[in-house]
């Protein structure tokens, strides 16, 4: 396959970037897209140039490291993680821009690298249960119905890359947040602090400086690990809640 | 999770972007009723003047002795003002807080489902605030008279959308009113925390054939009237 990549390189946080194109001849459709980048990179290297810049750690879609925007949508053309796409999503010919993440919260470290702690940090604000750990609890001690044990388990699968943010016309975390709150919120041992959960991890995520939600539900969209729009409902449950000064936590 | 009191875990819950879409949500919310309650009084034009005039000034009868004459419609019109300085901030602090959370743009970006409502709230917004002015300059103050000076309501209105470009502003007006309901009703049931993955499809259909039926309610009097049915 020929392919044309138009990748966006950029020096530091500091540097303006630009897009810079890579026409190659020898692609294979059976290429992961990361593997492209990765013979790409070894020519560069040769050349003595600069190789890009892009994160990666897993290659089997259970990181959410690698994270990038693929023709204008988060991760390219399937509802995948980049690692998991492949050069048959795309034709002969095609031409392909690949952009870093674009939010304020998630500043360029270089190329195709953005430093995504700012969702950690919206973690490190209410997304954990207060309880001393000791031996491993037994599987039963804490009965569960299936439904919530579903539910919580969905959106557990959460893998913290931040297409969510990626793709929001708002550059929101909404999702993201959703997740954690109705992961937690669906357990017992969640309850306790429930109300106090969306408030502070809400208030992290606004001073971080993503933005509002509007339920345009491109996140959803593009999220690779199928958490559901109605999580931000949950939330905004949980919050409505969190309003009422009856409500402990 | 460090809240001290539930006090000011409220305060803090208040302040959240969460916080402002509940009140364009509620505010939001108010608007529908309210615009379908407009159409509801519009559509009295096809009963005839005397009965569309008539009902005109019920409305400022409405809850005398108890409210003076005119009361009821000013309770409304104070209330409709509140929820709308409230629902024009909260959507402000919105916009300016997106605008903030993305200053570089994407060289290229395509949107996976993302309807034209939904992209379009913000500006859909503004273009209804600049009609909500207009529309009170013409029926309310009656600073902008079109087609000559009336006594009777239907005489007005009769007048006003006998004019090819009233016309124009108010089909205009009226689609930016039902694009933005369509998003906008949807959006309201999910903030207020309504939506499950199950019902989601349906609230959205709901939400499309309310701002149809406003559309077409909105619509049906002035382009009649332009047509000459009413006189
Ligand atoms: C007749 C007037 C209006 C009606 C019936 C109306 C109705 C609504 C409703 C129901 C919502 C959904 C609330 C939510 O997001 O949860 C909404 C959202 C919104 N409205 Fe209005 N609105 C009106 C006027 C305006 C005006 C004058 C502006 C001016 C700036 C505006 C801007 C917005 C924005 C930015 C949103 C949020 C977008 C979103 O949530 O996706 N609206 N509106
Ligand atoms: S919600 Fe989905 S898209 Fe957002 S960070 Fe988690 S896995 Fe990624
Ligand atoms: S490299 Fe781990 S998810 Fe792609």
């Amino acid at each position: 396959m020929r392919i044309t990549l138009n990748v966006w390189r950029q020096q530091n946080a500091q540097a303006p970037g630009r897009i810079v194109s890579y026409p190659r001849q020898d692609v294979s459709p059976e290429m992961s897209f990361l593997e492209l980048l990765d013979v790409l990179n070894e020519d560069l290297i040769a050349q003595g140039d600069e190789p890009i810049a892009f994160d990666h750690d897993c290659r089997e879609g259970i990181c959410g490291q690698c994270g990038v925007m693929i023709d204008g949508v988060a991760h390219g053309p399937q509802r995948i993680t980049t690692c998991q796409l492949h050069m048959r999503s795309f034709a002969d010919g095609d031409t392909i821009t690949v952009e870093p993440w674009r939010a304020d919260p998630f500043p360029v470290i270089k190329d195709l690298v953005v430093d995504r702690r700012a969702l950690d940090r919206i973690i490190s604000s209410g997304g954990y249960v207060s309880v001393n750990t000791g031996s491993a609890p037994d599987a039963h001690a804490t009965p569960l119905p299936k439904e919530n044990a579903d539910r919580a388990f969905e959106a557990a699968a959460c893998i913290g890359c931040g297409a969510c943010v990626a793709a929001c016309p708002n550059a929101s975390a909404m999702l993201f947040t959703a997740a954690k709150v109705t992961h937690l919120g669906e357990l017992p041992q969640g309850q306790p602090e429930r109300a106090a959960r969306v408030v502070s991890m809400l208030d992290s995520h606004d001073a971080e400086g993503f933005g509002g939600c509007t339920n345009i539900g491109e996140c959803a969209a593009v999220c690779p690990a199928g958490v559901p729009l109605d999580t931000i409902s949950q939330l905004n449950v949980d919050l409505l809640g969190a309003l009422s000064p009856r409500r402990p936590g | 999770m460090a809240t001290t009191t539930a006090a000011a875990r409220v305060r803090k819950a208040r302040r959240t972007s969460v916080g402002l879409k509940l009140a364009m949500a509620i505010t939001g919310g108010l608007f529908v009723l309210y615009v379908l309650a407009h159409m509801y009084g519009n559509l009295k034009v096809f009963s005839g003047q005397e009965a569309f005039d008539g009902y005109a000034h019920h409305l400022r009868e409405l809850g005398e002795p108890l409210l003076p004459y005119s009361g009821f419609l000013w309770v409304m019109r104070i209330g409709l003002v509140v929820a709308l300085v409230v629902h024009v901030w909260a959507a402000v602090s919105l916009w300016r807080r997106a605008n903030h959370a993305r200053s570089t743009r994407y060289v290229k970006f395509r949107p996976v489902q993302a309807t034209w409502s939904s992209r379009t709230m913000r500006w859909g917004g503004v273009a209804l605030l600049l009609f909500v002015i207009f529309h009170l300059l013409q029926f309310t103050t009656m600073t902008i008279q079109v087609g000559g000076s009336f006594d009777s309501p239907y005489d007005r209105v009769v007048a006003a959308f006998s004019t090819w470009y009233i016309l124009a502003i108010y089909v205009l007006s009226m689609l930016a009113l039902g694009m933005h309901l369509r998003h906008g009703i949807w959006s309201a049931v999910q903030t207020l925390g309504w939506s499950t993955r199950r019902r989601e499809p349906a609230i959205k259909r709901t939400a499309l054939v309310i701002a149809l039926i406003i559309v077409v309610g909105f619509l049906v009097p002035p382009i009649a009237i332009f047509l000459g049915v009413l006189e």
